[in-house]
């Protein structure tokens, strides 16, 4: 059985497979398909301070080979997380990483700083989501955004810090460099891509919002190159995602020099994606003969 | 609890118009299913990636079998159209919560698309029932439902039955109940909610909303609530988990 324990900022994941936030709730809907102990680690959906309600239905409408969507970060808050979702994700034997949302700065501290003295493993910050007015990708565009607001959580932060990147960028490279800069411990890229549908009888956008987040395999090869870029840029590990399908499409990411990769928008198409990932992963380093999935970290890069 | 699995179609036939009438073959999920649940369907085509939510017409316990009557509405119920007896089909089900069995006089209420699942809750339910189906135009499976309870029709153009809409027709046959189970588009709904308010009557709604992940983790099919919902503690329920039936007191539309 080859080893496919991976290391990031010092959190060691027994496999290099999480899921993307958003597209596996807090697990407790996929714990009736999966086991969960079999994730390297869990990332949950967006957690603010207060909870949020959302975008107006229709939230979602389905791409050529994606999907878009405008759910708008719905979740129930932080201390509702706390009380009723940690615990039971803390049964399992995988690392849990939330995945925290704002609107301002003071906002994204607040559900740090909350999660502090809990058993969280990971903090993953969202400055990328495409479907907040406030906060989300506003902090995501500027690069002395991304270097300030990762400043700040860092000064808060009991647990390492991952800075979810958004690909709606000019060069996610510089963005990459200002968290790095900032004191990010890991980034993970990509967030969805901004786009848009139209019903063409009605004559209207079929999300309420107008636009949506596109995921799904249409998105993959953009997110490939993005991760390999961000990969050759920055020292820290690299957690890559965006249209996941299979231990294939998995595999191509460590290789393009990600440490870990997120299952998401294919959780919703099969329930037990990410663990068909996770095997198709230990399958292909047996075939190969290799001994350490490290082996093939980053290996177009060298 | 859900099962992940491919199906075995028995049968496919064209009803009407893009209207299909579908028979899946599986004796576990059968043994789950109670009228008003649903099946997420998964094209062979994996571009389309979503999966498609089809409620359930009618259940066949002796035979494990079960029956979805669908509208082609895109390229994925017409890919759905084009399998024939001996495919098999990835689905996913049974899924949501289904109709409460209430032993109290009841009008079933379904329009267009909606009519199906009113079939093996009109099946099921022990007692005095009225059926009420409404129609743009095109009648369908209206047969169905005779051996269940007095039906009553309304069509938008006036070509069968009343000339209006369902409540159109629940107004001029007078029909009375103490509990009223509805599933059709939302206009409709919105007109069945108001009514009950209206005549005091319970009532339970089956919304529609557009799907991901239906199971009730990626908070795509959300419907406004009166109270504060549990799951994520704001007025906003799941659709998919929580749904697809809920009392029309506790939802807004």
């Amino acid at each position: 059985m080859s080893d496919t324990k991976v290391i990031i900022a010092g959190v060691e994941w027994k496999n290099p497979v999480t899921t993307a936030s958003g597209t596996f709730g807090s697990g407790m809907e996929f714990a009736d398909f999966v086991d969960l102990n079999k994730l390297g680690a869990v990332t949950t959906k967006g957690v603010s301070y207060e909870p949020w309600t959302g975008n107006p239905v229709p939230r979602i409408a389905e791409t050529g080979s994606g999907m878009l969507n405008a759910i708008g970060l719905q979740n129930p808050g932080v201390e509702m997380f706390i009380k009723r979702d940690l615990p039971f994700l803390k049964q399992y034997d995988t690392k849990v990483i939330v995945n925290v949302c704002g609107k301002t700065t003071e906002d994204y501290i607040k559900v740090v700083e909350r999660l502090g003295d809990s058993e969280v493993d990971m903090l993953e910050i969202n400055i990328s989501c495409p479907n907040v007015k406030e906060g989300g990708i506003a902090f995501g565009q500027n690069c002395l955004a991304v270097e300030d607001i990762t400043k700040e959580v860092k000064k808060y932060a009991k647990q390492p810090v991952i800075m979810k990147l958004s690909p709606n960028v000019t060069d996610i490279r510089e963005m990459a460099k200002a968290a790095e800069a900032g004191g990010a411990d890991a980034l993970s890229l990509i967030n969805t891509l901004t786009g848009t549908k139209v019903d063409i009888y009605k004559r209207k956008f079929v999300l309420a919002n107008e636009t949506g987040g596109l995921s799904g395999p249409a998105v993959k090869p953009v997110a490939l190159r993005m991760v390999n870029q961000v990969a050759r840029t920055v020292k820290i590990p690299v957690i890559g995602m965006g249209g996941i399908m299979n231990s294939e499409d998995a595999i191509e990411f460590l290789m393009a020099g990600a440490t870990a990769v997120a299952v998401g928008t294919a959780n919703f198409r099969n329930p037990t994606a990410t663990v068909e990932v996770i095997e198709g992963i230990h399958e292909f380093l047996n075939q190969q003969g290799i001994s350490e999935v490290k082996e093939i970290i980053g290996c177009l890069n060298r | 609890m859900a099962i992940q699995k491919r199906a075995l179609i028995t049968s496919q036939v064209q009803i009407a118009p893009g209207i299909f009438s579908m028979w899946l073959k599986d004796a576990e999920i059968v043994a789950q299913a109670k009228p008003g649940q649903f099946l997420s369907l998964y094209c062979n085509n994996e571009d389309r990636l979503l999966p498609r939510p089809i409620s359930i017409c009618e259940i066949n316990a002796a035979e494990g079998s079960l029956r979805l009557v669908y509208r082609v509405a895109g390229k994925g119920t017409e890919e759905f159209s084009a399998l024939k007896k001996g495919d098999t089909l990835q689905v996913l089900g049974p899924l949501g919560n289904g109709f409460p069995l209430e032993k109290k006089k009841a009008i079933l209420i379904g329009g267009g698309i909606g009519i199906p699942p009113m079939l093996e809750l009109a099946k099921q339910l022990d007692c005095e029932k009225s059926i009420v189906l409404g129609y743009r135009d095109v009648t369908f499976m209206n047969d169905n439902f005779q051996p269940y309870g007095e039906v009553y029709l309304s069509t938008e153009d006036g070509s069968d039955g009343v000339k209006g809409n369902v409540i159109d027709a629940i107004r001029r046959y007078g029909l009375k109940a103490d509990i009223i189970y509805a599933c059709g588009p939302t206009p409709m709904l919105k007109g069945v909610k108001a009514y009950a308010e209206e005549q005091g009557i319970e009532c339970y709604l089956s919304l529609e909303e557009r799907m991901a992940c239906g199971i009730g983790a990626c908070l795509a099919c959300v419907c406004k609530t009166k109270e504060k919902d549990h799951h994520t503690n704001v007025q906003n329920t799941r659709i998919c988990k929580e749904g697809p039936v809920f009392a029309s007191s506790e939802i807004e539309l």
